[in-house]
């Protein structure tokens, strides 16, 4: 019975989505009020019924009701019940259902909070909004209905994949789904922005907010899966270059872009057109990303289960979505005014730089991740592209933005000099030198590459600290942004350096133990006490008690398991990590090993700087926090500048 | 202006790689090993009696190599197209045992090499008993080291190899009756003909 | 600008030190717990040489000391030093760091380091017997590209099919820049020889912007 009422809620849904989709966009270029006036309702209509019919699969989920097919793949009665509602997004449809719910939750935001913008932008923006939604609800009532049903019911469920048993999966694809669908508002105000014919400082002023908070779940939602990845898999790795990594990894590029391009266009009115594009770019890789994993064109550890069918209606999807915004775009923007010009040091010329480095980044993702199927398309041959290529691509990129991010905040708008400039920075750069020697040394080995490293991780911190003692001592008042942007800077310095430090510095240390054997990773050793076999609510496991010690002192007690789930024939590792400042300790059970005394593999991981990247990006995400709520996003909206004649304005207010 | 068309006509590049993607198979590898010599090696047969067998052994026909095992479901499945082949036309087929023994093979782990061979080919006798012999000879290959030699990557594989004793072709997977006929049996013909 | 100002640029250069030491403090402060932890091996995933535990004690009792306790003092107390899983470290170590660069054929985009699939087990096994008979490491990855193609390779092979990718992003940079400087430069231009407004013109544009 939940499961019809929750089918039926989304095919309403799809019909206000529909509505939604229509209505207003016609009410805004007829100029028919009544119209427009409809978008806020039907936004959160469409959310009322889409929360609704995920209740009910969350309801199933709950319930144990094996005869909705859906349940009985991902789900379990021996399943914990917090991880029974985590299994909603376990899978393909449920996931997609996510999906569709966080655009319908955005949806309602943007038309909640929205009451500054004059009704006909707000009519466009969630008619727009309404096109994505009805491509998804139609999407998943004719290829991914989580509502199927399964008869007769299966005595159980086939049980959630062990390895997202973790609270891992509770956070990490709804964060990040609030990313991706996040740059579909900064895409909506883009498309509505062009449709109108309007792309004035307002445009970019009432997209910031949307777009940077968009950006903080997307940093979050990346940044918890790379955490996940590092403690779940057992050999400490937290970055695969793996296409679905990479498919959400391209968005976030694009994204942090279009937040600093979004900064210009507002405040100078400058780079319309390439924000605009920008903003369609986001989006579109955030489609594109869907499409790659779930179509099967890609092999990844992450990818759902696929169906050609499903490829081909999502390349649809995202041909005519993307197809008719750049039209739009090609259309539009010949006639739009263009900004002023700009000294080739400027701030202006460097968020340009910014911008060029990150889409050239993306690009390069893009390339590696897409090459193999590109050559097997031209019947080329097979190659795999892995992250020897990425690293090789990707890092090289990531300097000269790491550099220019200083410099960025310090000069001015339209015209800064040199001799300015180098005079400003120039202890900054000698400090950051000193460190980037120096450091090295006292953290083990010196090598160039951490020197570098570090380096750059400390210029970028100390021009931060610089910038922020100056302005500190500057009259007037400085809102929350300016903290944002400078807290979000040194995180991506953090994070530079936490992965230079966890790169050049740890140890891996692969052995046999027997109960009293030791490990030394001077000053740590790890001292194996002893093993016990422990049930949990759905599996059995062999536990390792381990006692850490430093310099003889005992610190912690860690206990990595094998663990047998009931319904898989999987074994799983559990590490067991002990986490500080500077560092952690990993340690992961192996098998048996046969012979005259008991003894099993086990491999023992020092990772110095590693919680640094976690924290690094938490830096990120408060910053992104803080700049979304600066009080210049609440104010009215400021004057808007109409088109050149040669189009009539169109919208009302 | 032209320019801002860029984007349009890119994307449009893009898709049409991508539809094209859709109809590929991301995990089939191709064999680099087609139109190159068959790897020689020396591998005793399921019949503890005969000698050990090698490819040399085979010039001068065309003939197939079928890695199969007992453990392996879809050779199960494409077994009677096999069977049916081989009473149906003149080219002999030679089985080879990939990795008979498996890991949860428990009462196997303990044994000598001698033991393990016995084992693997008195469970490869009764699953052929069973569901047919188109062999003419199987061989074993217990550690999969041969297999390796032939590029294998999973069970069941077929290759094709003419009278020189070169490798013409390599089917992935399950034998179909459409493979068999669009591409083993032309090929084989135009080997024979040679 | 540009004129020298010695007193305004002795006052930011005041600013600039005490910055300076500030930074350097901060960052002393954030890296005194490794200082105190001393020197660490270097390396990235370098398995440490076999202690003790594989080595004779030498002249030490004949009464049996678990191995390890020839070592520094503070282990005595502890325990036996544990055994490395493998006899021979270096190769292992080149095992690892090679395997990391060649694709599990059968898995879902793993390599084949952390791959604990049976072809992973069989092809490990392979490329440690070649590793043993002393052959490069190129000449592991030709063995296995004989056999399995260019798909066991993580990282591709430079040739001419593959020329776009390793250019490609190189190039586009390359292009990206020099774009940009002609979009800045083309920007100047436009600029400097836009005509200046008509008193009219003007007359408007004081309107509009009033309005």
């Amino acid at each position: 019975m939940l499961a019809e009422l929750g089918h039926f809620a989304l095919i309403l849904a799809l019909l206000v989505a529909c509505v939604q989709a229509t209505l207003p966009l016609w009410g805004a270029w007829r100029e028919i009020a009544a119209w427009q006036a409809l978008a806020r309702p039907a936004a959160f209509a469409q959310f009322g019924l889409v929360a609704l019919s995920f209740a009910a699969l969350t309801a199933c989920f709950v319930n144990n009701d094996f005869s909705v097919s859906y349940v009985a793949q991902h789900s379990n009665s021996l399943l914990p019940t917090v991880y029974r509602v985590a299994a909603v997004w376990g899978g393909h449809e449920g996931s997609l259902l996510l999906w569709v719910l966080m655009l319908a939750l955005w949806t309602a935001a943007v038309a909640a909070f929205s009451f500054s913008l004059p009704q006909a932008m707000v009519a466009r923006v969630v008619g727009v909004l309404g096109w994505v939604s009805v491509g998804f609800l139609l999407f998943i009532l004719a290829l991914s209905n989580p509502f199927e049903r399964l008869l007769p019911a299966a005595a159980d469920g086939r049980d959630l994949n062990p390895l997202l048993q973790d609270p891992g999966l509770i956070i990490h694809p709804p964060m990040l789904y609030m990313g991706y669908v996040g740059f579909s508002v900064a895409f909506a105000f883009a498309i509505a922005a062009l449709m109108a014919g309007r792309l004035d400082a307002a445009w970019a002023r009432w997209s910031r907010p949307w777009t940077v908070v968009a950006w903080l779940f997307m940093t979050f939602g990346i940044g918890l899966g790379s955490w996940w990845a590092y403690y779940e898999l057992g050999w400490g790795g937290w970055w695969f270059w793996d296409p679905v990594e990479n498919a959400s990894l391209m968005p976030w590029l694009v994204g942090t872009a279009l937040i600093h391009s979004l900064m210009a266009s507002d405040k100078r009115g400058n780079f319309k057109a390439w924000t605009v594009l920008l903003s369609i770019s986001a989006f579109s890789l955030s489609l594109l990303g869907t499409f790659l994993v779930r179509s099967g064109v890609l092999t990844s550890v992450h990818a759902f289960a696929t169906d050609p069918k499903r490829g081909v209606f999502i390349l649809m999807f995202l041909a005519v979505v993307v197809g008719f915004s750049l039209t739009l775009y090609a259309w539009r923007m010949p006639k739009v005014r263009m900004g002023q010009a700009v000294s080739l040091l400027s701030r202006e010329t460097l968020l340009l730089a910014n911008s060029v480095l990150l889409v050239v980044a993306c690009a390069a993702v893009l390339l590696g991740t897409i090459y193999p199927l590109v050559i097997d398309a031209l019947n080329l041959g097979k190659l795999s592209v892995g992250p020897q290529y990425f690293n090789a691509v990707f890092v090289p990129l990531m300097v000269p933005l790491l550099v220019i991010m200083v410099p960025g905040t310090v000069v001015r708008w339209r015209e800064s000099q040199w001799s300015e400039l180098l005079l400003r920075l120039r202890w900054v750069a000698l400090a950051a030198l000193g460190v980037g020697l120096a450091a090295p040394a006292l953290a083990g080995e010196w090598s160039i590459g951490a020197a570098f490293g570090f380096f750059l991780a400390a210029w970028v911190v100390l021009g931060s600290v610089q910038h922020m003692v100056l302005r500190w001592r500057q009259p007037g008042q400085i809102g929350a942004a300016y903290w944002g942007m400078q807290c979000a800077h040194i995180g991506l310095a953090v994070v530079v350096a936490g992965i230079t430090g966890v790169k050049s510095y740890e140890v891996e240390r692969d052995v046999r133990m027997g109960v009293g054997d030791v490990v030394t990773i001077e000053p740590y050793a790890f001292r194996l006490q002893g093993m016990s076999e422990v049930k949990g609510p759905n599996y059995r496991a062999v536990r390792a008690d381990v006692e850490v010690l430093k310099n003889g002192q005992p610190i912690d007690r860690l206990y990595p398991e094998k663990r047998r789930y009931f319904s898989t024939a999987m074994p799983m590792t559990e590490a067991a990590i002990d986490t500080g400042f500077m560092r952690d300790l990993y340690v992961s059970l192996g098998d048996p090993i046969d012979g005259p005394t008991p003894q099993w593999s086990m491999r023992v991981y020092y990772k110095p700087f590693v919680p640094w990247i976690w924290a690094g990006v938490l830096l990120m995400v408060l910053g992104g926090g803080l700049a979304a709520v600066d009080r210049r996003y609440r104010a009215a909206s400021p004057r808007t500048e109409t088109m050149p004649t040669g189009v009539a304005p169109q919208g009302g207010a | 202006m032209k320019k801002f068309l860029i984007p349009l006509v890119l994307f449009f590049g893009l898709v049409i790689f991508l539809a094209l993607g859709l109809q590929r198979d991301p995990q089939a590898i191709p064999s680099p090993l087609v139109d190159k010599p068959a790897p020689a090696f020396s591998l005793p047969t399921l019949d503890p009696a005969a000698g050990a067998f090698s490819p040399a052994e085979m010039q001068g026909r065309v003939w197939l190599l079928n890695v199969w095992a007992t453990w392996c479901v879809a050779c199960r499945q494409e077994h009677p197209l096999l069977v049916d082949f081989a009473q149906r036309h003149q080219v002999p087929i030679v089985g080879m045992s990939y990795k008979e023994i498996q890991p949860q093979d428990v009462q196997a782990q303990g044994m000598d090499a001698n033991a393990k061979l016995q084992f693997a080919r008195e469970r490869s006798q009764v699953w052929l008993s069973r569901y047919g012999n188109p062999y003419v000879l199987s061989v074993i290959d217990l550690d999969g080291r041969v297999g390796i030699q032939y590029g294998v990557y999973g069970v069941p594989e077929t290759y094709v190899i003419d009278k020189q004793g070169v490798i013409r072709y390599k089917a992935v997977g399950e034998v179909t009756p459409a493979i068999l006929a669009s591409k083993v049996l032309p090929l084989i013909q135009k080997l024979n003909a040679s | 600008m540009g004129a020298f100002n010695p007193s305004a640029l002795f006052a930011r250069l005041a600013v600039s030190m005490r910055l300076w030491g500030l930074g350097l403090a901060m960052v002393g402060v954030m890296l005194s717990p490794a200082v105190a932890q001393g020197p660490q091996p270097a390396g990235p995933g370098v398995a440490a040489p076999p202690t003790a535990a594989s080595e004779p004690t030498g002249s030490l009792s004949a009464a049996p000391l678990a191995s390890g306790q020839a070592v520094a003092a503070p282990t005595i107390t502890l325990g036996p030093e544990a055994a490395p899983m493998t006899e021979e470290p270096v190769l292992e170590a080149r095992l690892l760091k090679l395997s990391e660069e060649l694709r599990c054929l059968v898995c879902q985009n793993e390599s084949l380091a952390s791959s604990r699939a049976e072809l992973a087990d069989d092809l490990r096994r392979e490329v440690r017997d070649l590793l043993r008979e002393g052959k490069s490491d190129q000449a592991v990855k030709d063995f296995l590209v004989e056999r399995y193609g260019d798909f066991v390779l993580y990282r591709p092979e430079l040739k001419p099919l593959t020329w776009l990718l390793w250019f490609g992003p190189f190039v586009l940079l390359l292009g990206a820049v020099a774009g940009l400087g002609w979009y800045l430069r083309q920007r100047r231009q436009l600029a400097d020889t836009a005509p200046a407004l008509s008193d009219a013109e003007r007359a408007r544009v004081d309107q509009w912007l009033k309005d």
